[in-house]
């Protein structure tokens, strides 16, 4: 409950604050505070079940060791997000800290989403998570570019919460109770009733689109080409982890007994997701692009977690969750300083910010997923759990066989850093100051440590 | 101390460990080929002496277990036995000969380029120790990238291309492994801990070895499995990133990739693919023979007419390497004993072969036949070891490999007579390239290119002494290795039966 209230209130704070503070940097600085106040409070609750808020919930929330990893894990990331990326953060425009208060309220809304237990608190969570994102996008509103991912992300995102309305309406209507609780609509293995059947593909096809899995990503790479780069990063990994996060316990608590009836779905949804999004990486020139259907990629491999629907595919969703957004921070944050976002951009950054080309390698290796990274144990627990599964082995293959494909691309960019000559006149101004350099390596640190240790998530969640 | 607190796989890895990761941090280019050197030799030392702890009473010495994400049945269990020891001494030889007989050369941002090199060393001897699926798994990847990385920054012109595919087909096969090791896992039985913990399957390799998989599963797991085997050895046709690669590599690079890394493939073989599904392998063994043949006759004809000295040794190095999985697959005693036996000869002597060519490549500046002649009136004395080295490559008598490829030939011959007769072709093709190649540029015209070379230096004679020397012991006296590895021999021999 710690996070859900406090990330609210934080959110307000930092709204009134924008009209009292006129200084550009105390913003960050609250932000920075706030957001580490949300993850000790959550630790706190972890830890200990202490909720500094108490109140009957009826049940429409619920905390579980699970689920408040969960929570630590997105605001952990949040929280190097903001110290890697806030000085980006502040220069966007001119409202600074409203920025910063719409995405403490994305945060609420991830929270909520990682906790809901009735249909209506998740549709809520993803709401509050949608609209303050449509605001966000737009926010370099001087930009064409960014107008124009702004509206397309707000048509489209209407449009699937409508879907997501009218399953969750279905669903309603066909328990049998009619009750909005996800555990009440629970039927066993029997046939699946029509109007429960309905719903589930309209929630189905709404949650796709959230977490951008094809083919319902196509909103996908304009919108995070359009929005500034430093929101595509926080859009790419915490909004789209939590997204999963929904999508997987909605559909565990709700229709884990019917598995069987539709998880051919999901292995349709899960390899076209990987066929496309790893097959067009290759053919980008632009790295931001790229970036954005390497993110479909990465869903395609969360989706193993709906497939499988085991401890270990659960485990690894969390574990996936903090590599893959811990890595695609951080290489963002190292993309924000390049002007040039072709591939060719990264030509010689080897020579000229070692640094930079150094921690940038190990976010892309951990994407990859090479051993000794956080992404490879995240993929090996997601494998584990889909062969656990024990339906369609095939499914695997074409897992790992995308991946590989997936060192193409993140490779080409590891090349250009290192073994390419940089251009006749390299990139002379770096925005690039020792602290974001020292933040860069503890996150990279982080990632290594992680892929050697990845109990230190993994031992929370059934604390 | 000793089995207490450290143990031999350990220190084996350690040691290269420490010292690579400390070399990124000493960036002074003296100051890290020492380091290297020191560190390699130390490990060789190491090496030396596990070989004199084989007995069942040194246990505590050769292997150690770690937790390591225990709750899905894993540990990080390296251990020693026949193989494993053979091999890593292996790696242990051929790391101080590489870091001698390049001692001269110079690199760029050299701290990084020891680095790398020493944390090779530390991933391939994790790959040989390691006694836990996903802990081999761990190594096999991680000995990959190092060698990519110092094979794109240090090579020749092509190299990005070239060092970019052989990672593409390297990472596949394994990426394929991995997929068939997490099958394999989910069909082992439980494993329990000492302190009482139950997971509920296991990474250990016994638990592998009897894992309940039916016939199909076996059959395609085995595919899985010798895919990644097959990319790093290289099997015909999975050969096409090796030539590329060696030639564009760097010459310390290219020698641990063509006396190391290749053997990794072979030694996943004999730990891992045949113990695991033994149905399967007698199933397949004679498609997986026919493409071995296929692959040595082919790969030796082309290196009959290769121009380029280093493209040829990488040919010579693919039939060489055939032979021994096609050895591994007639899986009796006698061809897997010459098997055992030529890893470690032909780690020898391709190492070095590529030392010569690096030393002809820098005095020339050339790397193809047709530019070079006569060298041997200039530098009589690499003329002399050279020799001695490409006979040993193609096995005359007297020479180490002799004895393994008669092991080998006559373990074929017992599998099926017409595949050691077809594989046996292979024998005068080498004769054929090697001699062709000697007499094309050591004998013949001196032209003005090789009219200014002189005889190598000192380092570079005492460490092709060294080597031509192991080649005559192992030649006249190769028991010692036969004794290392006849245990494991049988072991192989009798988890298949």
């Amino acid at each position: 409950m710690n996070a859900i209230i406090l990330s609210a209130i934080w959110g307000v704070v930092m709204m009134f604050a924008g009209a009292f503070i006129k200084s550009t940097t105390l913003p960050k600085y609250l932000a920075i505070a706030g957001i580490t106040l949300i993850f000790i409070a959550n630790g706190i609750e972890l830890n200990s079940g202490v909720s500094f808020f108490r109140f009957d919930a009826k049940d429409m929330v619920r905390m579980n060791s699970f689920n408040l990893t969960f929570i630590a894990v997105a605001m952990g990331c949040t929280l190097i997000y903001f110290l890697l990326s806030g000085r980006d953060i502040e220069k966007i425009g001119s409202h600074v800290s409203e920025y910063f208060s719409l995405i403490f309220f994305v945060l609420c809304g991830v929270a909520l989403t990682a906790t809901f237990n009735t249909l209506l608190i998740l549709f809520i969570g993803i709401e509050i998570i949608s609209i303050p994102l449509y605001i966000l996008t737009g926010s370099d509103k001087r930009n064409l570019k960014s107008n124009e991912a702004a509206l397309k992300y707000f048509l489209m995102g209407a449009f699937s919460t409508g879907i997501m309305l009218m399953g969750i309406a279905f669903i309603y209507g066909g328990t049998p109770n009619a009750s909005f609780y996800i555990n009440n609509i629970q039927l066993g293995s029997g046939e699946m009733p029509v109007m429960i059947a309905i719903g589930l593909v309209l929630l189905l096809v709404s949650m796709s689109f959230k977490v951008s899995a094809a083919p319902f990503h196509f909103w996908t790479p304009d919108v995070y080409d359009g929005a500034p780069t430093v929101i595509t990063s926080f859009m790419s990994t915490i909004v789209k982890v939590a997204g999963f996060f929904a999508f997987v316990r909605l559909f565990e608590n709700a229709f884990g007994k019917m598995q069987e009836q539709w998880q051919t779905l999901i292995i349709f949804i899960t390899v076209a997701t990987l066929l496309i999004g790893n097959i067009t990486a290759i053919f980008q020139q632009s790295v931001k692009r790229m970036m954005a259907y390497s993110s479909i990629a990465q869903a395609g491999f969360m989706l193993l977690a709906l497939f499988a629907l085991n401890d270990r595919a659960r485990e690894g969703l969390v574990l996936y969750a903090a590599a893959y957004s811990l890595a695609t921070i951080g290489f963002f944050a190292i993309l924000i300083k390049l002007n040039d976002y072709t591939i060719d951009g990264f030509n010689g950054i080897g020579k000229q910010q070692p640094v930079l080309a150094f921690t940038g390698t190990i976010f892309l290796l951990s994407l990859t997923g090479i051993p000794l990274t956080a992404g490879f144990q995240s993929k090996f627990f997601m494998l584990v759990g889909a062969v656990e599964n024990g339906n369609s082995f095939w499914i695997v293959i074409a897992a790992v066989i995308f991946a590989a494909i997936s060192a193409y691309y993140y490779f080409r960019i590891i090349q250009s850093m290192f073994f390419k000559e940089a251009p006749a006149e390299p990139q002379s101004v770096w925005d690039v100051t020792r602290a974001f350099k020292i933040m860069l390596v503890i996150t990279a640190g982080l990632i290594i440590v992680l892929g050697i240790y990845p109990e230190l998530i993994l031992g929370w969640l059934y604390h | 101390m000793l089995g207490v607190y450290f143990t031999f796989p350990e220190l084996l890895m350690w040691i290269p460990l420490l010292a690579g990761i400390s070399c990124f941090f000493i960036r002074r280019e003296k100051a890290t080929k020492h380091l290297s050197l020191i560190a390699s030799l130390i490990t060789l030392i190491i090496s030396i002496a596990s070989l004199f702890y084989t007995d069942e009473a040194y246990k505590s010495y050769n292997q150690v277990s770690y937790e390591w994400l225990k709750q899905l049945g894993n540990s990080f269990y390296v251990g020693l036995d026949g193989t494993g020891r053979l091999l890593t001494f292996l790696t242990a030889i051929i790391f101080p000969v590489v870091f001698i007989a390049t001692y001269k050369n110079s690199y760029k941002k050299a701290h990084v380029f020891y680095g790398l090199m020493l944390l090779t060393q530390a991933g391939l001897m994790g790959v040989f120790t390691a006694m836990d699926a996903l802990l081999f798994y761990f190594f096999w990847e991680l000995a990959l990238i190092p060698v990519y990385f110092l094979s794109s920054i240090w090579g020749g012109e092509k190299r990005i291309q070239a060092t970019f595919k052989f990672f593409v087909y390297t990472f596949l096969g394994s990426l394929l492994m991995l997929a068939g090791i997490i099958y394999v896992y989910m069909n082992t039985s439980p494993r329990d801990f000492a302190d009482g913990f139950q997971a509920s399957h296991s990474f250990a390799l016994q638990a592998f070895y009897t894992a309940k998989l039916t016939a199909a599963e076996q059959g395609w797991l085995f595919w899985m499995f010798f895919a990644a085997f097959a990319v790093k050895m290289p099997v015909f046709p999975l050969h096409t990133w090796q030539p590329d690669t060696y030639d564009q590599s760097p010459a310390p690079v290219t020698m641990v990739l063509s006396g190391i890394m290749v053997k990794m493939g072979l030694y996943g073989l004999i730990r891992w693919l045949i113990p695991l599904f033994p149905g399967a392998t007698y199933k397949y063994t004679d498609t997986v023979m026919i493409l071995c043949i296929v692959g040595i006759i082919y790969a030796s004809c082309i290196a009959i007419v290769q121009d380029n000295l280093k493209k040829l040794a990488a040919y010579s190095s693919i039939a060489h390497i055939g032979l021994m999985c096609a050895a591994i697959f007639a899986m009796n005693e006698v061809s897997v004993q010459g098997v055992m036996l030529q890893m470690f000869n032909h780690g020898i002597n391709i190492t070095g072969l590529w030392i010569v060519i690096d030393q002809i490549e820098k005095k020339t500046g050339v790397k193809n036949i047709s530019e070079l002649g006569g060298i041997a009136a200039r530098a009589p004395v690499l003329t002399i070891l050279f020799v001695i080295i490409a006979l040993a490559n193609i096995a005359l008598p007297l020479t180490n490999a002799f004895a393994a490829e008669l092991l080998m030939f006559s373990g074929i011959y017992k599998f099926n007579p017409w595949y050691a007769a077809i594989s046996g072709i292979s024998i005068i093709l080498a004769a054929v390239y090697t001699l062709n190649m000697i007499q094309k540029v050591f004998y013949g015209n001196i032209n003005p290119l090789t009219d200014s070379v002189k005889d190598i230096s000192l380092h570079v004679k005492v460490i092709l002494g060294v080597l031509v020397l192991i080649i005559f012991i192992m030649g006249i006296y190769p028991q010692p290795v036969i004794d290392l590895t006849k245990e494991a021999v049988n072991v192989l021999l009798l988890n298949i039966k």
